[in-house]
């Protein structure tokens, strides 16, 4: 098998790994948390007051 | 560093983490690869004159759509971008149909990128001696890994496309001084350009791959709900945009047009990395060759950034099944509406001709573009200078309302010489998805709900 080959079978495997991580933790985060909750979100409410967002809410510190 | 975002108890949304920057590398990023690929079958459809021609063409008629951008996006700052100035301005209908458009030229924009980046990868192993080497695991990487990046968080997507960006900027930069275009050492454009071989008719037909300069700059508004301050960050990252796309493209032009002979320049892959195999300096080749990847790479980041923005917008609002409107509790980005993408490019990068995809994102594009030449005017009457304040106020309205209107019939034309089947069959898509969504799917949608901004009552109304 050439170094090439090798090559494409990493491309597809990678892919499968990625693809396959957002499809478990969409259907955990689907699972965890409310319909309600996760479609919550309004056009326009990003004009109210702001605070800071925690790092485990998905901040950056 | 610390980044802000609107938490109201049980309710969730998009991130505001973004500056002029991100800004910039969003709009910039989507286009630049047209400079390295695209924008040459322009030379093929009427010479390299032509290509000039279309360049400027498409450079005012963009310029026309990044003021008008400007000006809307700075008021009406929402996720959906166009799809949200649509539906407060004209209406329902025109609002699915520009959502519409936005998925549509986005998503096949992407699958382009992709198709174009497994063929760089196809082209090196062949060239590096390898036989049967395919370009679909390629492909189909880019596309899920740039899904991937954009499904965990927005800051570090855009920040990627910023770097990525400006070193294909900056690679454009260095061929231009390494081709000395202050002497004719390299340069030969008094033997190369030789006049309009088509006529004028090649210069109109030309016009439909001029587009490619700069198709996408107007994305930069998808991020307005994830940008730190939308009114001042989103004019000035599409007006620097803009700005760095004109210079881009005239630099482009300028060195290909006067390396090459426009019979082989109007069908090249990669028009500017033969023009640095040209100079044969091996650095030079070096840089084009990952200025043309992280183009590429940048532009189908951007892209999936832009089409998911905009489902996820019309999936909110109803206009599509609400489950395509929800966010991610800690990347905070709208997840289903990107995993929902990933197989639509697949299938279309798979499957589909590059040419073809390419024509329908033009297509798509150049629809966006045709209704925001009368939603500015429509912007204007029913809420003029003075109701509402605005971040940005283009200069001379009605002016480039009227040239990007009289522009795009035009390039209807252009486009129809060349892919009159595709334009026609686009037209009947969008025809009876608007049927559908009038007689079906509008009465889902909770009227009231959908327009959210504070603004007076209209006038006239």
């Amino acid at each position: 098998m050439s170094a090439f080959k090798i090559l494409e079978y990493v491309a597809w495997g990678i892919s499968l790994v990625l693809g396959l991580w957002m499809f478990i933790d969409m259907v955990k985060t689907n699972r965890a948390y409310s319909e309600e909750f996760l479609t919550s979100s309004k056009e326009g409410e990003i004009r109210d007051a702001l605070v800071i967002d925690p790092p485990h809410q998905g901040g950056h510190l | 560093m610390s980044q802000t975002t609107a938490v109201h108890g049980e309710k969730i949304s998009l991130l505001r983490v973004l500056g002029p920057g991100h800004i910039w590398a969003l709009g910039v990023g989507i286009v630049l690869v047209g400079e390295y690929m695209g924008w040459n079958f322009a030379v093929g459809k009427g010479g390299a004159l032509a290509a000039l021609i279309a360049c400027w063409f498409a450079g005012l008629l963009y310029t026309c759509v990044a003021m008008i951008d400007s000006e809307v996006t700075s008021t009406v700052a929402a996720a959906g971008g166009q799809y949200a100035q649509a539906k407060h301005i004209v209406g329902p209908v025109m609002a699915f149909n520009v959502g519409l458009y936005l998925v549509f030229a986005y998503t096949m924009l992407e699958a382009a990128n992709a198709i174009t980046l497994g063929y760089l990868v196809q082209t090196v192993g062949t060239m590096a001696g390898f036989e049967d080497v395919h370009d679909k695991p390629f492909i189909v990487l880019t596309i899920v890994f740039l899904a991937w990046l954009n499904y965990r968080g927005v800051y570090a997507t855009l920040t990627f496309n910023l770097v990525l960006t400006a070193i294909a900027f900056v690679a454009v930069i260095i061929l231009f001084a390494a081709v000395k275009p202050w002497s004719h050492e390299l340069l030969k454009h008094g033997d190369l350009l030789t006049g309009l071989p088509y006529g004028m008719l090649g210069v109109l037909a030309s016009l439909h791959f001029g587009l490619w300069y700069y198709l996408g700059i107007e994305g930069t508004c998808q991020a307005a709900e994830e940008v730190r301050s939308p009114a001042r960050s989103l004019p000035m990252g599409t007006m620097t945009g803009i700005i760095t796309l004109l210079l881009a493209a005239t630099m482009t032009w300028y060195i290909c047009a006067g390396l090459m002979p426009w019979e082989y320049l109007g069908q090249a892959v990669t028009p500017l990395f033969d023009a640095a195999r040209l100079t044969e300096s091996q650095p030079l080749m070096v840089l084009l060759f990952i200025g043309t990847c992280f183009s590429t790479m940048a532009s189908a980041n951007g892209c999936i950034n832009d089409a998911s923005r905009a489902w996820f917008s019309m999936g909110r609002d109803r206009y599509l099944p609400t489950w395509f409107g929800a966010v991610h509790p800690t990347n905070r980005t709208p997840f289903r509406s990107i995993m929902f993408l990933v197989p639509v490019a697949v299938v279309f990068a798979y499957f589909a001709p590059l040419d073809q995809v390419i024509t329908f994102s033009i297509l798509s594009g150049l629809l966006g573009y045709t209704y925001m030449s009368f939603n500015v005017i429509m912007f204007r009457t029913k809420w003029p200078l003075d109701s509402i304040k605005r971040g940005y106020v283009h200069p001379f309205h009605p002016i480039p309302a009227i040239v990007l209107l009289l522009l795009c019939s035009l390039t209807y034309f252009a486009v129809f010489l060349g892919y009159g089947t595709q334009l026609v069959a686009m037209m009947v898509f969008f025809a009876v998805a608007s049927l559908w969504f009038h007689f079906h799917r509008y009465k889902f949608v909770r009227r009231g709900d959908q327009f959210t901004m504070d603004w007076p009552r209209p006038q006239g109304y």
